[in-house]
């Protein structure tokens, strides 16, 4: 069961490749009504419907929040993923009835800043779409620098050039173009708040750096919707419940559980939000923590585990669900 | 040490250095024992990137135990409403990696912070430690006038004139104590006066 957040019957209204491995979807309201607000930064949470399987992706808005009229999302192909963006690429048509959450904003702008400065990493454009349209609506400062592998996948780039002119920096890896994010980090004047989308890698050095560098933790904001990762199935014993499942290899912990007729509380998927974090009753084996909510020492303790995106491996596990 | 009462209610820790580039510390009387704790667990080379602005107060105590320290800028101060303008100038001029150290009477504190917050520090990134007076900035919510130095319970608005309780109501914005009249249905009852924040 989603917290807080009910669901959207929508109609996809358009689907627009956007490069080799990118496509955007556009969702209307069936009704014809306007979509509730947003801010940006925020997510939808996508029901997949694909046979058998219901796949549950979240993907950023990055259309303007001023437009409410449709959303759109944009999805990377991951052909050695779980399958929930080929099943985007292939299977969905404008006209196809899907069901989406309402919008969750796990990434916001700091609107005390006295500057914004962005940094992007590939398909992590996405949230800064959104934010940079509300930004320049309200006349905010702000910069993104945006870092992807080719001009041709530099998804949106021209979009923001066009748009932001110089706030606009782009970095290429295949001209070997480098963020000097030392320099960049120690020549931002004070009350400027830094955000990251990108790979983990990039999230990780960029929040290493900038601790290093004097930046208060309250100033620097990451989100990585971290996909299940596949592993070796397990079992699982759910105390409170009183059932025993198993995990499949290409099934997340949550989706198992929530398989097994168990609705535990969830919004993002993505071990950021914390809201699907479970008790560990006992165990013995193994975990695989991926999520960005406990802490390293949470992770320690083997007491908790992020069921969206964390794996087991071992002989016993038990979950208080 | 300040009580914690209610949730608005000042919590003040203890400075501790942090990873940055500039550190800037403001202190007044014996906020100054706080910079030279602090420096007996900094790291090599921390002070050549502190400034250091004091309002020692008469007698000019712990002036020459600051200087001892050997901050990169060292500034004296004769009172905070005097070094307001450099202040701001130096937080308009920062750039991110500037941490700030408050250290002294809450006054101070409080009025420091009121200063950065406008210059888009956030308040739970700055390091604080409370010494000496206990002494509070009080607000009359009637006619909005500040009182400084306040020690008593109930305590008199140097403004309307009225009888104020003091309350650990804080404001971060007004950097003061809320002060509401303590007698408001009959002025004629006087309750007696304690002397209570030394």
């Amino acid at each position: 069961m989603s917290t807080g957040t009910t669901k959207l019957d929508v109609v996809v209204s358009d689907v627009v490749p956007v490069n080799d491995l990118v496509t955007r979807f556009h969702f209307r309201r069936r009704d014809g009504e306007l979509l509730p607000t947003f801010s940006g930064g925020a997510h939808v949470v996508v029901e997949m419907r694909d046979g058998e399987r219901t796949r549950l992706n979240p993907y950023s808005l990055m259309g303007s929040p001023l437009n409410t009229s449709e959303y759109t999302i944009s999805v990377r192909r991951d052909d050695v993923g779980r399958g929930g963006s080929l099943f985007m690429h292939r299977s969905v048509k404008p006209g196809l009835e899907m069901v989406i959450s309402y919008p969750v904003n796990l990434f916001s702008l700091d609107l005390r800043a006295k500057k914004h400065l962005m940094l992007a990493g590939g398909i992590g454009i996405t949230p800064f779409m959104a934010q940079t349209a509300q930004l320049a609506a309200e006349g905010g400062n702000f910069e993104l620098h945006y870092t992807c592998r080719t001009a041709s996948l530099g998804t949106y780039a021209d979009v923001l050039r066009e748009r932001y002119d110089r706030r606009i920096r782009l970095y290429h890896d295949d001209r070997d173009e480098r963020i000097d994010l030392d320099r960049l980090l120690s020549s931002q004047p004070l009350g400027t708040h830094l955000y990251v989308c990108g790979p983990s890698g990039m999230i990780g050095w960029v929040r290493d750096r900038a601790a290093a560098l004097g930046w208060p933790s309250e100033t620097v904001h990451f989100e990585h919707f971290a996909a299940p990762q596949p592993g070796a199935p397990f079992d699982v014993t759910l105390a409170v419940t009183g059932k025993t499942i198993r995990v499949d290899e290409q099934q997340s912990l949550l989706e198992a559980i929530e398989a097994a007729g168990v609705d535990p509380p969830y919004l993002c998927r993505g071990g950021v939000c914390g809201q699907c974090e479970t008790n560990v009753i006992s165990h013995d084996g193994k975990f695989i923590h991926n999520d960005h909510w406990l802490s390293e020492e949470d992770h320690r303790s083997g007491c908790k585990i992020m069921p969206c995106v964390s794996r087991f491996e071992g002989r016993s596990l038990v979950l208080e669900r | 040490m300040a009580a914690k009462s209610i949730i608005s209610r000042p919590v003040y820790g203890t400075l501790s250095p942090q990873p940055g580039k500039h550190h800037l510390f403001i202190a007044d009387a014996e906020g100054a024992l706080a910079i030279i704790d602090m420096a007996k667990t900094a790291p090599a080379g921390f002070f050549d990137g502190v400034e250091i602005v004091f309002i020692p107060g008469s007698g000019r105590k712990h002036v020459a135990a600051l200087e001892a320290l050997r901050p990169a800028q060292f500034h004296e101060a004769p009172s905070f409403a005097s070094l307001l303008p450099r202040l701001k100038q130096t937080l308009a001029n920062a750039h991110m990696g500037l941490r700030l150290y408050l250290a002294g009477t809450e006054g101070l504190i409080g009025q420091a912070m009121q200063v950065a917050l406008e210059a888009g520090i956030d308040h739970t990134s700055i390091q604080t430690e409370h010494r000496g007076s206990l002494a509070r900035r009080m607000q009359c919510v009637h006619c909005k006038g500040i009182t400084e130095n306040v020690t008593t319970q109930p305590a008199t608005c140097s403004h309307c004139g009225l009888l104020l309780l003091v309350r650990d109501h804080y404001s971060r914005r007004l950097a003061a104590f809320q002060g509401v009249c303590i007698n408001a249905e009959d002025r004629s009852e006087i309750p007696p006066m304690e002397e209570i924040f030394r």
